[in-house]
């Protein structure tokens, strides 16, 4: 087995992304579901840039195509951090089992993705298992991305269990609704001692740049480029969308003048005055 | 045979005694990147060779899909 992606250097990166201690140069982090096939699940992971990959833990179909094409053939785990998820988990003890078998999976890889759901319909966390799960987690000295609801307080107590970093959803899963309540967001960015990641919800390219011009350490997203019509184009759109908005975010916007127009250019030496 | 829970399915498998290994072998699973929970624990997989498989036991077998 090969062994899980080596860390960059942290020496060798501008402005890195730092999650438990390791730096990426990457602030997007996509998903590898809803593909039509790994070739296209490849070719629009590299586009993006994406370093860090979300994959879900499932039942192997038994006694059939055993030599059918795995994901990790397509995508080796020697040249991508995989980020394990519990999607589709009810319950804080179905996380946490699953998440401890994504973990054998990947020889100890300790980083996750947390994720327990409340409801099937709006696919909604259930913020109170979350945090149950979380603590066993930690405790269990898994590295803890968790998907959350964009609540400040449930943010801060998942930041106290020590978790890695918060990952509050912008709107639904896999909705494309974009960016519903920066409000939110905001506050639990300016709380947050850890990178906080929006995770669900990004639909466009637009909607990256928003997130990270709030100040968000990074971006995940999966269903916005795969179902997008060109998933490879978008996946590009999306990595320019987050070094797009990264960059404004620390340029520092101009402040908003309502009311009031400045002009660009002189307003002396025109002609005729 | 042994009656396992496997996967949540009651199967059947032609095995009178033996280890997780030989069942990961029987499966044509020898290789792949899977992991393995036996009755709720996980089964380290340099314990394959050590862990009986024995009638009645819940075995889950998992490996890594595309998701979000």
């Amino acid at each position: 087995m090969l062994p899980m992606n080596a860390p960059a250097t942290p020496s060798t990166l501008v402005d890195p992304l730092v999650i438990a201690g390791t730096s990426y140069r990457s602030r997007l982090l996509v998903g590898t579901g809803k593909y039509r096939d790994f070739n296209e699940t490849r070719d629009a992971i590299v586009a993006s840039g994406a370093e860090i990959v979300t994959v879900a833990i499932r039942r192997t179909n038994i006694g059939q195509n055993a030599n059918e094409p795995s994901l990790l053939d397509a995508l080796p785990p020697s040249e991508f951090t995989y980020l394990p998820n519990s999607a589709g988990c009810y319950t804080a003890d179905e996380a946490v089992r699953t998440l401890r078998l994504g973990r054998e999976l990947l020889d100890g890889h300790k980083l996750c993705k947390l994720e327990v759901l409340g409801d099937s319909t709006s696919l909604f966390p259930n913020v109170r298992e979350t945090l149950i799960a979380a603590e066993k987690l930690v405790a269990d000295g898994f590295d803890v991305m968790v998907y959350t609801s964009d609540d400040p307080i449930a943010a801060r107590e998942l930041e106290q269990i020590g978790c890695v970093a918060i990952m509050p959803l912008a709107s639904l899963i896999g909705s494309g609704m974009g960016i519903l309540n920066p409000w939110n967001l905001r506050l639990i960015l300016e709380q947050a001692k850890l990178p906080v990641l929006v995770d669900a919800g990004v639909g466009t390219a637009s909607d990256a740049s928003i997130a990270m011009e709030l100040g968000c350490a990074g971006v995940l997203m999966n269903t916005a480029i795969a179902k997008a019509r060109e998933p490879i184009r978008m996946a590009r759109a999306m990595r320019l969308a987050v070094e797009a908005g990264r960059e404004a975010f620390l340029a520092g916007r101009m402040p908003r003048k309502h009311y009031e127009a400045s002009p660009s250019s002189p307003t002396s030496g025109l002609i005729g005055s | 045979m042994l009656t396992l829970s496997l996967n949540g399915v009651q199967t059947d498998v032609a095995l009178e005694s033996g280890t997780i290994a030989d069942l990961v072998s029987m499966l044509g699973l020898v290789g792949k990147r899977i992991a393995i929970e036996r009755n709720g624990e996980i089964v380290p997989r340099s314990r394959y060779a050590t862990t009986p498989v024995e009638r009645g036991d819940r075995l889950e077998i998992v490996g890594a899909v595309g998701g979000g």
